[in-house]
């Protein structure tokens, strides 16, 4: 009785396109592998001397930010700029007024202005897909980020970096360490890695910071470093917020540190040729030791490049569904 | 002609004897040979080897430079492009399978201009439908032909090369 | 008037009685069941064939959202609401503003819905002045006023020295305290805490969160000797916890909210801020051990918890959306589907939603005995309608079930013999 339909549909048109991009969830593999493939003609592309293509000439990308973040502000920008749209960027605080009227408000402004795509990034989880359900129907939606919910092409750049380091997802097994409760960024991990056949996903970390039936989303769970490393080919570390060390949550970040921080002592239970990623800004000496950081074994830097590519080939992926759902809307009836 | 298909090597001989002769009379003896794909890499590589250059081909993909994407969305299959060394001064030789509207060769020149200015762009086709909407014509042309406004020229290759004209369905 | 209701099915669990009769009505009173008193002309005759004929439904909780609230609903709509639902008492929390803690607001709220007469509106009284957890409320005055519960409602009680206090002054004057039973701090959260709130990245309320509470406030009952009932229960262990203490003699009772009856967590699924309820819809396990609950006499009734809203408290990201829907004109085609899933018979429906809440709150309704007030809902059980935000006369149409097709609806709601709704 009143079961949920496929609540992750409206990312597709009626021809199973992308048309927003709200979470890794539900989307088959042939979709993410199409977004990996697309990235990397956008990667190779910094060969050029011009870095950019017409793509998205003449379209308005607002990028909404309702809580603050230069670091994927800039590479949203940055992608935008490179396919040659028009960006409007609007940091915007919820802090004065009541949240929802704020939204609402600013959300009949934007349309009013005819922007073709936001890309929203929010402090409440389902932010993204409340913002995809309320706006026109041609305006494309990026979620950069919403709440504990999801931060996909945060998760689509890790799968790029991994998969230009390790080739195939099948034989890897991928470690996620950390703040899991917390992470967008896991559970977007967790959902693309499932779906594109890594053959086993871990997380790692204290039961205050595990969500629970975290099994459910079909990882391992593991408390310890030692066992959880255990041949793992991809160890991704998660950011640690500090105001999570003044609550129950966490004794003290040394402590944290010292079970849970990658260590060169730890990154030996690893297979040899394991990676270590982090969606950074890092926390060095809390969640990871500066000589792995910057050492050979670290694809932190490969991440930011892939990031501006994987940003480029979704909005596009994304601007693209919309267009061609607006040439055929009378598909759209199923 | 209503449908069926051709071979391409007889017109590919012609071609690179033109195409020789062209370069010599413009004093060109080390051009960068460009294929648009998929079609026009197909006849760059013939022509590579025919005319004996030494330098890798290039390998231009248009999607992201189309002007159909506000009508049709993005091509699902976009793959890099790959153009060896640096392009700017150089002399190119632009291939592309079939010259139709010019719109595929706007796009492809745009690219090219994107990675650094070239010293000259020289165009080849394999075949003119004749069916210009920009002021785009090629140095060298394979043959021309005429179609119904309801049959498609597909090249279908590496090996062999055909040309096939069938209705469109 | 007087008024004769020919050939429905008359159903009164409160005197165990389901046949096909006539009901006779006068001068605002149930006169007849079957025969005519003697003398008896009826001014007016409504005609029940096929349909069902039962007592006025009783509604342990429902917000009208007056005083303070009414950009959200009112005393008139919500009453209205109630009449269209065959609703014809309804018990309002003390949570309006100003709080129902001076026998002033208490009074206020009671002769508004008299002027409205289309519902009886009982209100419940702070269990703590303010609803801060810390001084004891002026129960019996608010009690005279005409306050029929007390409750702190899902406000804290933190000291259990506070609460202990609060049960004793309630026991002393005989008065039912009324328990929304929620541990403050667990229940930081929007939804249930189990697999479906961590897929969906939202902050979790564990079971925990309400049978802590039911644990400690089922101690103190026990040692106060007060008389106590649980409000909208959702999990399955309290469920338990309360039928446990009913079976050592407690004076104890719980209601359910109807959502809670039918729908899951993972309705949440895609963000829908019409389930954001509090308390959160749990697992389908405690649906089904509520449900159990219900057939063994663990919860005595079925209420509406109905919370209207203006549209835009849901318009925004799921957990920055007020939790609550608004229930009072579904509650009897939602309960009915209880019956269609062959959990309950009709009567054990009705009863219910009428005769054994009335026994919680100790009043003389939800029967259609000789002498009682006439309050009396007539249904169509095969009627289908589809409720839409456009007539609903509630001041909140924020229910998921706007546009769902439902089966069985009012046709008729009289509320002291005098006809408050038809269809």
């Amino acid at each position: 009785m009143f079961e949920p339909q496929d609540p992750n549909r409206i990312q597709l048109n009626s021809k199973g396109q992308l048309r927003h991009f709200l979470t890794t969830e539900g989307l088959s593999r042939e979709l993410l592998t199409e977004i990996l493939d697309t990235a990397d003609s956008f990667i190779d592309m910094g060969a050029k001397q011009i870095k950019k293509v017409p793509l998205l000439r003449g379209r308005t990308v607002v990028n909404l930010f309702f809580e603050a973040s230069t670091r994927t502000l800039s590479t949203f920008e940055l992608a935008a700029k490179r396919l040659s749209a028009d960006v409007l960027n609007l940091n915007i605080s919820t802090s004065s007024t009541s949240k929802g009227e704020t939204l609402k408000d600013t959300l009949m402004t934007l349309e009013a202005m005819h922007s073709d795509m936001f890309v929203v990034r929010h402090a409440d989880s389902g932010a993204a897909h409340f913002i995809a359900s309320r706006v026109t129907p041609d305006v494309a939606v990026i979620n950069a980020g919403d709440g504990r919910h999801a931060h996909p092409t945060q998760a689509m750049l890790d799968m790029l970096t991994i998969r230009r380091h390790k080739g195939d997802f099948a034989p890897l097994k991928v470690a996620i360490v950390g703040d899991i409760l917390h992470s967008r960024v896991a559970r977007s991990q967790i959902h693309a890695l499932r779906t594109l056949g890594a053959s086993e996903v871990r997380v790692i970390g204290p039961k205050t910071l595990l969500p629970r039936h975290i099994e459910a989303m079909g990882v391992k769970v593991f408390t310890d470093m030692r066992s959880g490393l255990q041949d793992v080919d991809v160890i991704m570390m998660l950011r640690l917020q500090k105001e999570r060390m003044n609550s129950a949550l966490l004794p003290s970040e040394s402590e944290f540190y010292r079970l849970y921080g990658m260590t060169t002592e730890k990154l030996a239970y690893a297979r040899p040729d394991a990676v270590v990623m982090h969606p950074g800004p890092i926390n060095r000496g809390v969640e990871i030791e500066s000589a792995i950081a910057d050492g050979p074994r670290s694809l932190i830097l490969d991440q930011v490049t892939n990031g501006i590519a994987v940003r480029m080939a979704v909005m596009s992926m994304a601007m693209s569904g919309q267009t061609v759902e607006r040439q055929h809307p009378h598909e759209q009836a199923q | 002609m209503t449908s069926g298909s051709l071979s391409v090597d007889a017109l590919l001989d012609k071609m690179g004897t033109e195409l020789k002769a062209l370069l010599e009379q413009r004093h060109i003896d080390n051009p960068l040979i460009v294929g648009i794909r998929t079609g026009g890499v197909w006849i760059a590589e013939r022509l590579q080897q025919q005319l004996g250059f030494e330098d890798p081909i290039g390998i231009l993909d248009i999607s992201f430079y189309r002007d159909d994407f506000t009508q049709k969305g993005l091509h699902p299959s976009v793959q890099p492009s790959q153009l060896p060394g640096d392009t700017e001064g150089r002399h190119i030789v632009l291939i592309d399978d079939v010259l139709m509207s010019g719109r595929t060769v706007r796009a492809a020149l745009n690219e090219l201009f994107d990675y650094g200015r070239p010293a000259s762009v020289t165009l080849v086709t394999l075949l003119d439908l004749q069916r210009r909407e920009l002021p785009i014509q090629a140095d060298i042309v394979g043959g021309t032909l005429a179609i119904g406004p309801n049959q498609v020229v597909k090249l279908s290759g590496p090996e062999p090369l055909e040309l096939n004209i069938r209705q469109r369905t | 008037m007087n008024i004769r209701i020919t050939g429905g099915r008359v159903i009164d669990p409160s005197q165990q009685l389901d046949q096909v009769t006539d009901l006779y009505i006068g001068a605002g009173e149930i006169v007849g069941i079957g025969t005519a008193p003697a003398g008896f002309a009826a001014e007016q005759t409504l005609d029940a064939n096929g349909q069902v004929v039962c007592p006025g439904l009783v509604d342990l909780c429902a917000h009208v959202r007056e005083p303070g609230y009414t950009h959200k609903g009112s005393i008139a709509r919500e009453t209205a609401a109630a009449a269209a639902g065959g609703i014809t008492t309804l018990v309002t929390p003390p949570t309006t503003n100003p709080i129902v803690d001076t026998p002033a607001v208490a009074q206020l709220i009671q002769d508004k819905a008299r002027d409205s007469g289309l519902a009886r509106v009982m209100p419940m009284g702070a269990l703590t002045r303010g609803l801060e957890g810390e001084q004891l409320s002026p129960m019996h005055a608010l009690a005279s006023s005409g306050c029929i519960a007390f409750s702190n409602s899902r406000q804290p009680i933190r000291s259990s020295l506070v609460l202990m206090r609060c049960l004793e002054y309630a026991a002393t004057h005989d008065l039912l305290v009324l328990f929304q039973a929620q541990d403050a701090e667990l229940a930081k959260g929007c939804m249930h805490d189990d697999s479906t709130s961590t897929r969906l990245g939202l902050a979790g309320i564990p079971e925990a969160a309400e049978t802590v509470e039911v644990a400690r406030c089922l101690i103190l009952v026990e040692q106060t000797g007060v008389r106590a009932h649980f409000g909208q229960i959702s999990c399955e262990r309290s469920a338990r916890m309360i039928m446990e203490a009913r079976a050592r003699g407690l004076s104890v009772s719980a209601d359910v909210a109807v959502h809670h009856l039918l729908l899951s967590d993972i309705n949440v699924d895609g963000f829908d801020s019409h389930y954001h309820v509090i308390p959160p819809l749990r697992s389908q396990l405690d649906r089904a051990g509520l449900r159990q609950a219900l057939l063994a006499d663990g919860i005595q009734a079925i209420c509406s918890d109905h919370q209207p809203h203006d549209a835009i408290a849901k318009q925004a990201p799921f957990a920055a959306t007020e939790p609550g829907m608004s229930g009072l004109e579904t509650l009897l085609s939602l309960s009915l589907m209880l019956v269609d899933q062959d959990l309950l018979e009709l009567p054990q429906l009705i009863a219910k939603l009428t005769c054994e809440p009335a026994a919680i709150l100790g009043i003389d309704a939800g029967t259609l005995r000789a002498g009682r007030a006439a309050d009396v809902c007539i249904f169509d059980p095969e009627a289908r309608w589809t409720p839409t935000a456009a007539t609903t006369r509630s001041g909140g149409s924020n229910s998921p079930f706007m546009g769902t097709e439902l089966h069985g609806r009012v046709t008729h709601t009289l509320l002291g013999g005098e006809l408050v709704y038809q269809l």
